[in-house]
């Protein structure tokens, strides 16, 4: 060999389904470090654990002995998992046909004798991108607020909450969830309220956006109301269906995905807005996630421009749906920087600095690692340190003298 | 200018590849239709490892004369490297998005001397 050569060491060829989380991660682990925020407060506000991996755990949670009964005889039919959900199968196209593993499936050795094994893929993830606490929530349990069976959506939701606050979230102090609420069901709301609102490990409650119901409608103001009183914020979780009348026109996983994702967002937010939620609930904090945030900018223009021609139809309103608009909270991903001065724009508009929350949506396709956020070029130390965290410590009021490593 | 060591000509099988690093820096070296590209293992989006990801031809579209679609297929000559982060490809010989000129992976030069493979930093 020619003397000048400099000798190499040699990396995995590809990255699959096997590889360990940390190893996947390490470019955003290494990255912090050489960039030099990794002792900054980050705060996840919104990541994933594959419920249906633990569905046998989850349906022993079932108080309905039938629905029970139900979930384990589809335990023993082929495709195995998803028996009583409404799990649509075209979903599977996340992984873009394979090309992005850690989408299809976390299948990397973990010993889980003493911790359950979510337990220890949240905690890899959190430590390979430098976390210090994260909101955890489920899967495939975001699409079930189209199930047809608003009983079964209630009874599933119930067993879910109790398995995860029984089993993942008492082992790592620095994971908390925001509760999933069946809002077709109010009663059953209420009293999840009641049976979970003083559980330390419950940042507040959740309403997937993934619904054909006006979320305005008087059935849910007692809901909004217990959550208020009790100072719980409430986030709105978007998600993805092929299952209503214009998302079918939509023949490709990409087209579903782009639209699906946010139009949910934009009819609730829509409601919220026009019928004065936020004048009703004043003190109540709202969290809009996983849209992206291209939509915000658009629909504080489209919602002023037809308020200040139709007052009459929205006479709650004090000031411009804009202004109740940066009043809320939203989460960054899936981050859309193609055109780096509508984000810049974007960000103005919604008063980012104090309203953005940074949020990973790991081991999903279209994560955001926290270099998303930092690597912005506009914003300044300041900006970047209250999105990636100190806005969520704030919201969720999170004790951070905890260690950033459980 | 530096030459780092990468392995031996015949440890390529065609559409091989090695991925070695040298301090931080990461390195993907892979061998297509008999020659050799080699990338920064740093996606161009959000940093992710994209020379550890799938190798896959290209996929393109079958547009007939009267402009109707004939459905999918691969190509089968344009082959991809897929980011394993968020599914970015670029074309393996080029280290350019199919799509977005802009978005091009940082190149390096391989030098083969005696049957050993070196990439050129």
């Amino acid at each position: 060999m020619d003397s000048g050569v400099e000798q190499t060491r040699e990396l995995p060829q590809e990255i699959d389904t096997k590889t360990n989380t940390r190893d996947i991660l390490a470019r955003e682990t290494r990255y912090q470090k050489e960039k030099g925020f990794n002792d900054w407060t980050i705060v996840d506000v919104d990541a994933h654990h594959s419920e249906m991996s633990s569905w046998r755990e989850v349906v022993e949670y079932l108080d309905d002995p039938i629905l029970k009964h139900y979930a384990n005889e589809f335990q023993a039919r082929t495709g195995g998992a998803p028996g009583l959900s409404n799990h649509m199968p075209g979903l599977r196209y996340q992984d873009a046909g394979g090309r992005i593993p850690h989408q299809t499936h976390i299948g990397e050795a973990v010993d889980d004798s003493v911790h359950h094994r979510d337990v220890t893929l949240i905690r890899r993830s959190m430590d390979a991108m430098g976390l210090d606490h994260q909101i955890l929530f489920p899967g495939n349990l975001l699409q079930l607020g189209t199930h047809p069976q608003p009983r079964v959506e209630a009874q599933l939701a119930l067993a879910y909450n109790r398995w995860v606050c029984e089993r993942i979230l008492p082992v790592d102090e620095r994971v908390k969830t925001l509760l999933y609420l069946p809002i077709s069901e109010p009663d059953m709301c209420m009293k999840m309220i009641k049976e979970f609102g003083d559980n330390p490990n419950v940042s507040g409650f959740m309403i997937t956006s993934v619904r054909f119901k006006p979320v305005h409608h008087n059935q849910f103001i007692p809901i909004y109301r217990e959550l208020e009183e009790r100072g719980l914020p409430l986030a709105f979780h978007a998600g993805l269906t092929w299952g209503d009348d214009w998302m079918k026109q939509l023949d490709l996983f990409i087209s579903m995905h782009a639209i699906s994702f946010v139009l949910c967002n934009i009819v609730h937010m829509t409601n919220w807005i026009i019928h004065g939620m936020q004048e009703r609930f004043p003190k109540l904090d709202v969290i809009w996630i996983e849209s992206g945030l291209a939509w915000l900018a658009f629909l504080m223009q489209r919602l002023d421009s037809e308020y200040l021609m139709r007052p009459s139809e929205a006479p709650l309103l004090k000031k411009l749906p804009s202004e109740y608009m940066a009043d809320m909270y939203y989460t960054c991903q899936p981050i859309e920087t193609s055109n780096m001065a509508l984000t810049e724009e974007t960000f103005k508009a919604v008063n980012a600095e104090t309203q953005l929350l940074y949020a990973s949506d790991w081991p999903h396709w279209d994560f955001n690692p926290p270099s998303t956020i930092y690597d912005l070029p506009f914003l300044d130390e300041k900006a970047k340190r209250n999105i990636l965290g100190e806005n969520a410590v704030r919201l969720f009021d999170i004790d951070t003298k905890k260690p950033k490593t459980a | 200018m530096t030459e780092l060591y990468v392995g031996r000509e015949d440890e390529f099988e065609d559409r091989g590849r090695k991925v070695i690093a040298h301090g931080d820096l990461e390195i993907g070296v892979f061998f297509v239709d008999g020659g050799f590209y080699a990338y920064e293992n740093k996606c161009v989006h959000q940093g992710g490892p994209v020379c550890q990801g799938r190798i896959l031809n290209r996929v393109v579209e079958m547009i007939a004369d009267d402009k109707t679609s004939q459905g999918l297929a691969w190509s089968e000559d344009e082959v991809h490297i897929v980011c394993p982060w968020h599914g970015y490809e670029f074309n393996l010989k080029t280290g350019v998005h199919p799509g977005y000129k802009n978005a091009r992976l940082r190149p390096f030069d391989v030098k083969v001397k005696d049957g050993e493979v070196y990439v050129v930093t």
